[in-house]
């Protein structure tokens, strides 16, 4: 999707404004938006498409307007009325509760067991990789071009690398795919490979000559080049 | 922005935070959540999971060459050697900072960032201006971080976007070879193992 949240290489957001000594959380809200949106993906209740795309597919005015959490609520409470679970109206009804009742706060329910559980699936180590027979396009050091492709769906190839060409500098082996995942198409497990960038290749010739860029790229956005 | 985005903050908390309660009281009454899980999640981020935990991988790499080796080639087994692994570091690739190479990573798309060796990324991580502009003036913005690299050293920008997540290895300062390991971990700031700083001198720990 050719959307907001695909920022690399845009100009007019200012310098960078750096907090020192800044909390994890900067307010209770945050911290429980957090903890409730990673419940919910550990409860499948933002599959398939992924708490990430949804933060992709706010409005873009909303996007540029909320700040970090704030996105990922919004992301939460459309995976929970896509799910079926809740309705705008049912959270504007509870929202307007708490504002008439400041004092209330949700009901409180224990389950320890739960509790440690979700906790503990913090430290699980799980991973992406998929142990098929796929055969390897490309070998460090050869020569790609990332596809001029435009899905609308979620993607993980960003804008700015799309038709220009780098050099595979690792295989990282074969992993699911999310922008096929994100859409309900299954994983469809693809090789994925490191790809440096020279900054003149992205940038034209007035970049640095001493900079360049690394990004990791699924087999299915890439093309060899001779 | 930033000034504009603070001001938002403040308008919009009440909001957020009623909101927020709404959710959590429809999650919790159909079942689907617990009080305490919540609390649990935000207890394991806010005290057990950071870069503390990044900066014991870093001390015990500059101290032995063979944990060193191992975390590089294989930086998710090493790292997990010092029992750290989980949630958004399914598979870490260990970036090693030299007199030739500095390394700085960013997730343009997102905010992608490797939790458990460095936690949840700080806000500035996450913002537009970092995700936007590292990718296309990387000296630039490490310059608004008070980091210079000069054009002989090459700047390679990591923009994690898929599922590797990327921990910067920073240069060992000079005058700490008599350092324990509790020590050199006491130099390795965050912003050390994202590539927006170097380590620190001891003499500005003061130990």
């Amino acid at each position: 999707m050719n959307g907001i949240h695909d920022m690399g290489g845009m100009h007019g957001f200012g310098p960078v404004s750096i907090e020192h000594d800044e909390p994890v959380f900067h307010a209770p809200w945050e911290g429980r938006v957090y903890a409730m949106a990673i419940a919910a993906g550990k409860k499948r209740l933002t599959e398939p498409v992924g708490l990430r795309a949804y933060i992709e597919g706010l409005d873009p005015a909303r996007y540029l307007a909320s700040s970090y959490y704030e996105r990922w609520m919004g992301a939460l409470e459309n995976a929970l009325i896509s799910k079926g679970i809740t309705t705008k109206e049912d959270l504007d009804r509870r929202t307007a509760h708490f504002a008439d009742h400041p004092a209330a706060q949700p009901q409180r329910r224990e389950d320890p067991e739960q509790a440690a559980n979700l906790a503990h699936s913090i430290y699980r180590h799980r991973s992406p990789q998929r142990h098929t027979e796929l055969p390897q396009r490309f070998d460090v050091g050869d020569k790609v071009r990332a596809r001029n492709i435009n899905p609308t769906g979620h993607t993980r190839l960003p804008r700015y690398i799309r038709g220009r060409s780098g050099v595979v500098d690792r295989v990282h082996g074969v992993h699911n795919f999310d922008d096929s995942m994100s859409q309900g198409l299954g994983p469809q497990p693809q090789h994925i490979y490191s790809v440096r960038f020279e900054a003149r290749e992205l940038w034209g010739k007035e970049a640095s000559e001493s900079e360049c860029l690394y990004i990791d790229m699924w087999d299915s956005y890439l093309d060899p080049e001779d | 922005m930033s000034h504009h985005h603070e001001d938002h903050e403040h308008e919009s908390e009440s909001y957020a935070s009623l909101r927020t309660r709404a959710l959590e009281s429809l999650l919790i009454e159909k079942g689907y959540l617990t009080t305490d899980a919540i609390d649990a999640l935000v207890k394991t981020y806010e005290e057990d999971i950071g870069p503390m935990n990044g900066a014991k991988v870093v001390a015990r790499a500059w101290l032995d060459p063979d944990y060193k080796a191992r975390l590089l080639e294989d930086g998710t087994s090493a790292i997990a050697e010092l029992g750290f692994q989980g949630a958004e570091g399914s598979e870490i690739v260990v970036l090693e900072n030299t007199p030739g190479v500095h390394n700085v990573v960013v997730c343009t798309l997102c905010s992608c960032y490797p939790w458990p060796v460095l936690g949840l990324p700080p806000n500035w991580y996450k913002s537009f201006a970092y995700r936007s502009r590292m990718v296309i003036e990387p000296r630039a913005v490490l310059k608004e971080f008070g980091l210079e690299v000069d054009d002989s050293t090459e700047v390679r920008v990591w923009d994690s976007n898929a599922e590797i997540r990327y921990m910067v290895l920073p240069e060992r300062p000079e005058g700490t070879d008599a350092m324990t390991e509790g020590q050199l971990s006491d130099l390795v700031t965050r912003d050390a193992m994202v590539g927006v700083a170097r380590a620190r001198f001891p003499e500005a720990v003061g130990s």
